[in-house]
């Protein structure tokens, strides 16, 4: 299943790879593929930017703008101004902490 | 050999993620009968079965791959409610078997629906397990948070002498902890090499058959439709809850009179819209979840519109909804209720395994002013239609 075309931010710079491999391993949607020794970028719009190969690419080749994509933690973003997260918000340390 | 029962750690402190009074997924309206937060509770502390492993770091607790009555209690508990929200077990160390000196370590969450499924895939291996402190969130929620995380993961490593415990420096994380651990970090810091194995459990064995090598099988993510059915009660169970209020307001909108509030019409007007709007939310919050790649569309917004206007369309005629009502107000049924459908399948996006920040970002900045927009064109509709109805235009 494929998510809406073309809204992805991943990006790879190719000429910072090492072929290390860790993006391929690391990428729940087969992203990233090794095709003849060489990382290539497949389809971006199987990305769901969960950010798992720019956190384990120790060379910068890949950046991706990553976060949940989960309704209510964007409409909840919205709301309180932060970032959308899956957690209940910064008044939790007045009742739970 | 003695019981060894673990006792709730940090007695009388609360779990931070979860929260007193608030939804877990912040929604900011107030819903029927939530569960009250019963800060403090864990409920889900394994006993050692057998007795506990005595090692060179001190005794470790044994766990097995049998679920108990209680395990399995557990999880349906999960799927369906805020039970889920506390069901943890204590972060550390475990021993699944009799593991040694040179067998593997799994790294798990301390979500004890997690840890159970972990366990279960494990029959027949020996194998150490660490627990990471999650707050009781699953591997990939947590990573996604930080909490299942470089940081947690270090301190667990050195906390619990993993370095004395075993001759060999591998970690097995599973795939989709990744997205929290820098595995480079991890091994400046501890020396230990993280293996990202498989995205299941239950592929664990034949990730370690191969030689920790993974099949592109092994490391993508499905969404089965089995997946998708398992989740709807998480969808429908909060929806349901807010439609009371729905449902609240529109049999008070039917009984209203010049007269006062009358409860003949309340309740024989206001019933079959009530019944249109449930038919609405099951096709947004079951139907389309259910259906997700059969409906046309990318967009989860049209997907749950689709199945919207279909399943309205089919309750408009079931109900006889356009033989009793003004015309003006069958409109604002179709305007709204397809709408509805489409905002609770716009929800579903938190529980799949595909869709993007970026993708959701779009879709609710071209899809919340429409909602809004149906919302206020459907309410000066009935009104209308109201108004009409005592003559006043």
């Amino acid at each position: 299943m494929k998510y809406l075309h073309n809204v992805s931010t991943l990006r790879y710079a190719p000429e910072k790879c090492v072929q290390c491999g860790r993006c391929v391993e690391v990428c729940p949607h087969g992203v990233f593929e090794v095709d003849d020794k060489r990382v290539v970028l497949t389809d971006r719009d199987l990305c769901m930017e969960c950010g798992a190969c720019a956190m384990n690419c120790a060379f910068g080749a890949i950046s991706v703008n990553s976060g949940v994509g989960c309704a209510a933690a964007i409409i909840r973003g919205m709301l309180t101004g932060g970032e959308p997260t899956c957690d209940c918000g910064p008044s939790r340390s007045a009742c739970c902490d | 050999m003695q019981d060894a029962k673990f006792e709730r750690i940090e007695e009388g402190k609360a779990l931070p993620g979860t929260c007193c009074g608030e939804r877990s997924d912040g929604f900011p309206f107030p819903v029927f009968g939530e569960e009250p937060c019963s800060c403090g509770e864990r409920r889900g502390s394994p006993k050692s079965d057998p007795g506990p492993l005595t090692t060179r770091v001190g005794e470790v607790v044994r766990v097995s791959s049998e679920w108990s009555w209680a395990d399995s209690w557990g999880m349906v508990k999960s799927r369906v409610s805020a039970f889920r929200m506390n069901y943890a077990i204590p972060p550390g160390l475990y021993a699944f078997g009799e593991p040694t000196k040179e067998s593997d370590v799994l790294v798990t969450a301390n979500y004890k629906l997690t840890f159970d499924t972990l366990r279960r895939s494990l029959k027949g291996l020996q194998a150490w397990i660490l627990v990471l402190e999650t707050r009781g969130i699953n591997v990939w929620c947590a990573a996604g948070k930080g909490t299942f995380g470089t940081d947690e993961l270090v301190r667990r490593i050195s906390e619990t002498k993993l370095d004395q415990l075993v001759n060999h420096r591998r970690i097995i994380l599973p795939q989709l902890g990744a997205v929290g651990v820098n595995s480079n970090r991890v091994q400046e810091k501890t020396g230990f090499r993280v293996f990202f194995g498989p995205v299941e459990a239950r592929e664990i064995q034949a990730y370690i058959d191969r030689g920790y090598k993974k099949t592109r099988e092994m490391s993508t993510i499905k969404f089965s439709m089995r997946d998708r059915l398992i989740l709807t009660p998480m969808e429908i169970n909060p929806a349901l809850k807010r439609y009371a209020w729905l449902a609240a307001g529109m049999f008070l909108f039917f009984g209203l009179e010049p007269s006062g509030f009358l409860f003949k019409p309340a309740w024989s007007y206001g019933f079959p819209f009530v019944l249109l709007g449930l038919i609405a939310l099951l096709a947004g919050a079951f139907v389309a979840p259910l259906l997700l790649p059969f409906l046309p569309f990318r967009s989860f917004a049209l997907k749950g519109w689709g199945a919207g206007i279909l399943a309205v369309a089919f309750g408009v005629q079931f109900l006889g909804i356009p033989e009793k009502y003004d015309g003006l107000t069958v409109i604002a049924a179709y305007i709204f209720f397809p709408v509805l459908s489409s905002y609770l399948a716009l929800q579903f996006t938190g529980s799949t395994t595909f869709t993007s920040m970026s993708g959701v970002k779009r879709e609710l900045k071209i899809g919340i002013p429409i909602y809004l927009g149906a919302a206020g064109i459907s309410l000066v509709l009935i009104a209308a239609a109201k108004l009409k109805e005592w003559g006043i235009v």
